[in-house]
């Protein structure tokens, strides 16, 4: 059974789709971010039932502080309209375009690591830490969760680029940086939430 | 070193893993592992270990790893359920010291759940799943060996707890407070949280790897409504994990966190609250029963049309009933908690939608029923398990509905009136449908039958060790007797019916040891299957010979029928017409070491946090880090099966024309 319109089809395709196993890998890391979205789901459910549990601590007008969690929202949302780029210039083919937006991609998830572990150390000066409260406990591992999925895409994209440069862009290197690409918006939604029923409510709320 | 050495026994031998049956069981343990590599060591063995199982890629084989370990947790489970009942059967005497009690009844719930259950499961997946879609693997082959190994060195890390350190004590559920650092000093939770995070990794990969094969890999022409129904339970199985298990992973963390580092998650000050802990447990809990039941509907399902000569009455209605399960399944959680006060209003209402499930429930019921009506039914032991499922299951779905009655659960909660219903429904249900699969499914993945004499004694023993057993707990629970109690005064009533409960028990006990006697025997014995189809079969897996080759399917069939291996011999057509010009290359996944040394580096993670031995710790990280870089950087994971070798192996089966 040869099945000619497959391979039609497949031209028609962004390159990271044209290979079956590749497009597969698509659909598991889809599924991948369902798991990703629950494990956010419950830890904002906790938090949700925690915020006001201070105990003797800081509550949340108290501590937080607008100007380091703006930049950061800046930094994170410009890192997701630079990766977009890159794929864009992926699905043109421009192997050193696509490079250097996830290398700049890198630098602002850099950009953001660094004011957010800032922002936590200036908390534990305050005697702010996961110790003092299940307010802080709950703050702490949500957003102490997402600035780990960062990190972890810092270091993923740097693989990335050692792959682009050995490979090029490939059916399988393409499928990669799409699914770093996804995971990094992904990021981004979760942080704007973050940003408005952490930080935006904690202030206003 | 002379402070060092104290410290070390002290913490890895502390009292409680100095009592003397322990202690035996150590020497055995040592005895047994020196034998073993004496023996691999003798054969030359340990090539073949590590390059045919150990690195494997294969679904089928990866299934078999799974059945042992699933078997081999299946004894060690059920060696702690006989010291439970041994030690009830006595109350007076100390057969077992409380808190050894209380660490027995915890491994024996979270082994029979997690690292028995689960992965017998998952042997079934792999083994028949990609061969009844006509795929010739599942959507990512090296994560599927990564689950696997994850899973594996989960279990490890979790059975190693008894020996070394000491157990969990807190139960199957681990509630806080009672598993905060204040109350529960020692690794034993450590244990407990760290083992069933790591398995639980493994298990969400499989979700999303069985979740995809389903969805996307199968044969053409094999729409949703062809799909067999054991395949409509993997796939909705699949879905249930993939919401399941983050919310447990997150209440696990989060009393790691509280125990590791201090932090107030679920503790009693500074605002922490362990109600939240439940109602993340459950959320995950409930859904977990289904995970555990609903594939053996699908066997129960495949089983009951091949023996009774008939299609699966109702197939539309099955398909709709599991789908509807799978989503009441997630708004039920808070009946396991009634008693904790959230109000009329809210219980009442899960109180309803926890009945709303006896519903679909029921159809299926009834689809079997009429399936088997006025069909030829051979009495197999895998249909003997299916017939004995109907009537067990429906008193555990009963008394499930009793607990949901709100007042009535105030009374039954926790009483042994529970533990009878869930093992009702876990014996009854998920066990009964596992070996139903066994009996069924051995042939295609061994290449010979089990012996039918031997099953069936076995089957009865389990039949009869069950209704004696949990019958008379209903009765204890409605006398008031409370579950985890380790010793009663006998003026309660309640010493005679205990000791009929743990004689059930030990009936039980002998029917696995039947059961081992009949896999070893039919190894050796068995009579052959060269047919490939002995039960003669519906679906495609029975297509194939059996074992099944590497490659599954030399050529991918084209799927026309629900039953499609039936309706292909109704009309005379067999898979066996296979032209030498219907062959192709065939590119098949290559065998890697990461996945085993993926889960070797979690378990050094979980051994070294365990104890908090942070170096330790840190090793395996790195080593998880290396394996993570390393298959990132392996483009060289695939390998092309050539034509001529298939041709060649299907010749010698003899399916092959000219
Ligand atoms: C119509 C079906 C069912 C209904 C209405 C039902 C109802 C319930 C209720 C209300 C409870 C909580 C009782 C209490 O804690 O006081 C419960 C507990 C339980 N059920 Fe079911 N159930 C059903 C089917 C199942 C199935 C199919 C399984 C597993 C295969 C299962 C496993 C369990 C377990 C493990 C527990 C107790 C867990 C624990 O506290 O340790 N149930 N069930
Ligand atoms: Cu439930």
């Amino acid at each position: 059974m040869s099945l000619p319109s497959v391979d039609e089809h497949a031209q028609k395709l962004p390159l990271e789709f044209a290979d079956e196993h590749e497009s597969l890998k698509i659909t598991g890391f889809w599924m991948f971010l369902v798991t990703d979205v629950l494990i956010f789901a419950s830890l904002f459910s906790t938090y949700a039932v925690f915020h006001n549990s201070v105990a003797a601590g800081p509550t949340a007008d108290q501590l937080f502080k607008m100007g380091p969690v703006l930049l950061e929202t800046l930094l994170l949302l410009t890192s997701s309209f630079t990766i977009g780029l890159g794929i864009y210039a992926m699905r043109k083919g421009q192997v050193r375009a696509l490079m250097a937006w996830t290398f700049l991609t890198i630098l602002l998830g850099a950009g953001f690591v660094t004011t957010e572990i800032h922002d936590f150390v200036s908390f534990a000066a305050l005697h702010a830490t996961w110790h003092t409260s299940a307010f802080l406990s709950a703050f702490d591992i949500l957003v102490g969760t997402h600035g780990a999925h960062v990190t972890f895409g810092i270091f993923w994209a740097v693989t990335l680029l050692f792959q682009l440069k050995k490979h090029g862009i490939t059916e399988r290197t393409a499928r990669k940086i799409y699914t770093f690409s996804l995971y990094w918006h992904f990021l981004d939604i979760v942080w704007v939430f973050i940003f408005t029923f952490v930080y935006l409510n904690g202030k206003l709320g | 070193m002379p402070s060092f050495v104290p410290y070390l026994v002290h913490t890895l031998f502390p009292p409680t893993v100095r009592l003397p049956d322990i202690l035996l069981i150590d020497f055995g343990l040592i005895c047994a592992g020196i034998g073993v590599i004496v023996l691999l060591t003798k054969t030359r063995r340990w090539g073949w270990l590590w390059n045919d199982w150990l690195t494997t890629v294969d679904h089928k084989k990866i299934a078999i790893l799974y059945l042992i370990a699933a078997l081999v947790m299946l004894m060690r489970g059920g060696i702690d359920a006989l010291m439970l009942r041994a030690q009830l059967a006595l109350p007076t005497t100390h057969f077992m010291p409380a808190s050894q009690y209380d660490e027995v009844f915890t491994t024996h719930g979270t082994i029979m759940v997690f690292f028995m259950g689960m992965p017998f499961i998952f042997a079934l997946f792999n083994a028949v799943v990609p061969l009844m879609i006509g795929a010739r693997d599942v959507a990512f082959p090296r994560l599927n060996a990564m689950s696997y190994w994850l899973f594996a060195f989960g279990a490890i890390l979790f059975n190693i707890s008894f020996v070394i350190g000491g157990s969990p004590n807190a139960g199957w559920t681990a509630y806080p407070p009672y598993t905060g650092l204040a109350f529960n000093p020692g690794p034993g939770e450590n244990y407990y949280f760290l083992a069933l995070i790591i398995a639980g990794m493994g298990t969400t990969m499989t979700g999303i790897n069985f979740l995809v094969t389903t969805l996307k890999m199968r044969a053409p022409g094999m729409s949703l409504m062809k799909m067999p129904m054991f395949v409509w339970s993997t796939m909705v199985t699949s879905a249930l994990i993939l919401f399941a298990f983050p919310p447990l992973t997150v209440a696990l963390a989060m009393s790691l966190f509280d125990r590791l580092f201090g932090s107030h998650f679920f503790t009693l000050a500074r605002g922490g609250m362990p109600m939240m802990y439940v109602n993340l447990f459950w959320l995950f809990g409930h859904p977990e029963v289904y995970i555990l039941i609903i594939p053996l509907f699908g066997v129960f399902s495949e089983v009951v049309a091949t023996f009774s000569k008939k299609m699966l009455f109702g197939y539309p209605v099955m398909v709709a009933s599991i789908v509807a399960i799978m989503f009441l399944a997630y708004g039920t959680w808070v009946h396991h908690f009634f008693t904790m006060g959230a109000g009329p209003a809210v219980n009442a209402f899960f109180g309803l939608s926890t009945m709303l499930i006896a519903i679909p429930t029921g159809v299926k019921i009834f689809n079997w029923i009429f399936t088997m009506w006025g069909g030829r039914i051979q009495t197999t032991t895998a249909m003997l398990y299916q017939m004995a499922f109907i009537p067990v299951f429906m008193v555990g779905g009963a008394t499930g509905i009793l607990l949901a009655v709100v007042p009535a659960d105030y009374q039954l909660h926790n009483s042994y009136f529970l533990v009878a219903h869930f093992h009702n429904v876990l014996i009854g249900g998920t066990l009964f449908g596992l070996l139903s699969g066994l009996y069924y499914w051995w042939p295609k993945m061994f290449g010979m039958k089990l012996n039918e004499t031997q099953g069936k004694w076995a089957f009865w023993l389990f039949l009869i060790g069950f209704w004696v057993t949990f019958l008379p707990q209903y009765l204890l629970g409605l006398k008031g007797m409370t579950r985890r109690m380790y010793t009663y005064p006998l003026g309660f009533g309640w010493h005679d019916l205990n000791v009929i409960s743990t004689f059930g028990a030990f009936i039980m006990g002998a029917a696995f040891v039947v059961l081992v006697y009949n896999i070893v025997w039919s190894l050796l014995y068995g009579e052959r299957d060269l047919t490939g189809d002995p039960w003669d079969g519906r679906t495609l897996e029975w297509s194939l010979p059996s074992p099944v080759p590497e490659y599954n399917f030399p050529r991918i069939p084209v799927v026309h029928d629900r039953d499609a291996w039936w309706a292909m011999k109704q009309k005379g057509q067999s898979l066996a017409d296979l032209r030498p010009e219907d062959v192709h290359d065939v590119e098949m996944p290559k065998n890697s070491p990461i996945p085993f040394l993926l889960g070797a580096s979690f378990f050094v993670l979980g051994f070294g946090m365990t104890f908090a031995w942070w170096p330790i710790a840190i090793i395996g990280f790195v080593g998880i880090i290396l394996c993570l870089l390393f298959s990132g950087f392996d483009y060289n994971d695939h390998h092309h099966l050539k034509a001529d070798a298939i041709r060649q192996t299907e010749a010698t089966l003899g399916r092959l024309q000219g």
